[in-house]
């Protein structure tokens, strides 16, 4: 190991895991801890009760929607962001921080006020059929908004990395564009793509702030898993909200374990180990 | 404060840590935690108790406000919010302070005048002008193609109280059956769109978003709207019957001792009695207990037949397990929406 301007490994690794106990691990461990008090069978019929049950589908569907888009529009902004020089460039860039910065429940206010049937949205969409606030698609909208830069910035590094040198050689090979995209960018920029793309869903899940606002909150309509685990707590059912808090925590850290598998598997299948 | 739990204290331990911040080593402030709707009543009645307390201790005394949820509020006390007085919109969120903290003495209710509660409410309705679906009493309410907005029971104290007087009603008007009592209540659950967790949030909802026919909220909060928002866009319509909503108050004994603030905070509450406190009160539309003032704002207020939760269903223990519990009367009524 070279020496560090940073003192030595052992103090700061030592630091490093105190205050990631504090100040992640602990807090944690109280919510997992609270749960199990509750004893098997109770935290079985806490956590697969009708209501929650239906909350787990609003919330993973939406989830699920909501990281399709940003999937697809993230890349192609990390794309525009990385390849082409315009004006307003790093301005844009700037704007892609944003949702991390917003207070969500700001976002949720100002989505809504959009896609109500008197908003500017809204008041188009709504003539057409297409009900966004307080109707399920809404979740979808505010997730989206809270989780599209995790897949900008995760793929954008990656695209800036990208040797130019490798597209040109497969042109010069004879290969199209598609083919170019499919066999020598797609590749390279998958893993980070897929690693984007999970760590929005599992910000998606957990989404609270943006998303009370706009979904309407129609028990077994548009309630998501968080907004449940709320309402326990306001019935001072500390309990209840901590089963459900658990099942949020395990979807999202098994969400963010196969994605590491998948990604190491990716970058030992392409010789990048 | 034996039992506090784990997560408890870790949500308690920044707040405590923050609180004392406000350096109180000779009482010169106290916190007033309240309820979400209460911030404009508050923040008129503060000045005035300051005056009258300076005139009677010759003191200076600042009243901190702090408004919520009444549950969230009730909940932040529990873990660990320095708060001298609690105003709540219901005794529950009062009694937990017993139950769960041991904050306050079992019989707090007696320690002031009508049950603790200065004031009183009821649910009403707000429509938009010209009431267009004419809505008058609760079974206008019921019809098809009206759309009623009041925030989720589940989050709410005003939207229990809500979701109470509807039933109250039905089980006056069909002679006591339970049955129809509840499926009154399950078509006017039916014909509400959205809902929001708190009574601000249902308002913006109805006001700025233009969604549904009438917004059910307390009386006080129905014509604080209609005031803000303009005269010219909205009706106040009080029905024929509907159910007492007590703002309790009371001295967070546990916090007073500590801090040596028992004197002004108990002042504070008592102040909400004298007539000045109650024409506050009245001036922002809550229903008081002081004849003279009552008479004074006779017009303000129609008569409404009231019903208590006491008479209608047994008390508010009986609320919860019956009505509100998991599995309840009201977990039936959302599941059939």
């Amino acid at each position: 190991m070279k020496r560090s301007a940073l003192p030595g490994f052992g103090l700061s690794l030592g630091l490093s895991l105190t205050y990631l106990a504090v100040i992640v691990v602990l807090p944690l461990a109280a919510l997992v801890l609270k749960a199990v008090q509750l004893g098997p069978s109770e935290l079985l019929a806490i956590i697969t009760g009708p209501r929650a049950l239906a909350s787990y589908r609003v919330t993973l569907t939406m989830a699920a929607a909501s990281t399709l888009f940003s999937g697809l529009y993230g890349l192609l902004l990390a794309w525009i962001l990385v390849r082409y020089d315009f004006p307003g460039r790093r301005f844009l860039d700037a704007l892609v921080d944003l949702p991390f910065a917003l207070p969500t429940a700001v976002a949720g206010l100002a989505l809504t006020a959009l896609f109500a049937k008197n908003g500017w949205f809204g008041s188009v969409l709504e003539p057409l059929g297409l009900q966004v606030a307080y109707a399920p698609a809404g979740i979808a909208v505010a997730m989206a908004f809270t989780s599209f830069p995790f897949v900008v910035r995760t793929v954008q590094p990656v695209l800036e990395d990208l040797d130019p040198d490798a597209e040109e050689a497969g042109r010069m090979l004879g290969a199209g564009d598609l083919s170019i995209f499919w066999r020598v960018i797609l590749p390279m920029v998958l893993p980070a793509w897929i690693a984007g793309c999970a760590l929005g869903f599992a910000r998606s899940l957990g989404e609270f702030g943006a998303v009370v606002f706009i979904a309407g909150n129609l028990p077994y309509e548009t309630e998501v898993t968080a907004l449940l685990a709320f309402i326990r707590l306001e019935e001072f059912d500390y309990a209840g909200a901590a089963g459900l808090a658990c099942v949020m925590l395990a979807a999202a850290f098994v969400m963010l374990s196969v994605t590491n598998l998948l990604q190491a598997r990716w970058l030992r299948f392409t010789g990048k180990d | 404060m034996k039992r506090r739990t784990l997560v408890g204290t870790m949500l308690a331990a920044p707040l405590a840590a923050a609180l004392p911040g406000i350096a109180r080593a000779e009482v010169g402030s106290i916190l007033n935690a309240s309820y979400d709707i209460s911030r404009e009543l508050f923040a008129a009645i503060n000045p005035a108790f300051a005056e009258a307390w300076k005139a009677r201790s010759g003191s200076d005394i600042t009243i901190e406000q702090s408004h919520g949820g009444s549950s969230r509020q009730a909940r932040a006390v529990l873990e660990g919010l320095q708060a001298d007085v609690v105003t709540f919109n219901q005794e529950v969120d009062i009694q937990i302070l017993h139950d769960r903290g041991n904050l306050i003495p079992a019989d707090w209710k007696q320690r002031f005048p009508h049950d603790s509660s200065a004031y009183y409410s009821l649910p009403a309705f707000l429509v938009r002008a010209g009431n267009p679906k004419n809505i008058k009493d609760w079974d206008d309410l019921v019809q098809d193609g009206v759309q009623v907005l009041f925030p989720n029971p589940r989050t709410s104290g005003n939207a229990r109280y809500t979701y109470l007087a509807a039933y109250a009603h039905a089980l006056d008007k069909n002679g006591g059956d339970e049955a129809a009592a509840e499926e009154f209540a399950a078509r006017l659950f039916a014909n509400v769109p959205v809902f929001d967790t708190g009574g601000r949030g249902a308002t913006t909802t109805f006001v700025e978003r233009e969604i549904g026919d009438v917004l059910i909220t307390f009386e006080a909060e129905v014509n604080g709207i209609r005031r803000e928002y303009g005269e010219d866009r909205f009706e106040v319509v009080i029905p024929t019957s509907s159910i007492e909503a007590n703002f309790p108050a009371t001295v967070v004994d546990a916090v007073v001792d500590q801090r040596g603030s028992r004197d002004v905070a108990t002042a504070y509450v008592e102040f909400l009695y004298s007539p000045e406190g109650q024409t506050i009160l009245a001036e922002n539309y809550n229903r008081v207990r002081d004849e003279k003032v009552i008479a004074q704002f006779a017009d303000r207020f129609p008569p409404v037949r009231l019903f208590t939760v006491d008479e209608v269903f047994g008390g508010w223990a009986k609320v919860n397990e019956v009505h509100l519990a998991e599995g309840g009367v009201l977990d039936r009524i959302l599941v059939g929406r």
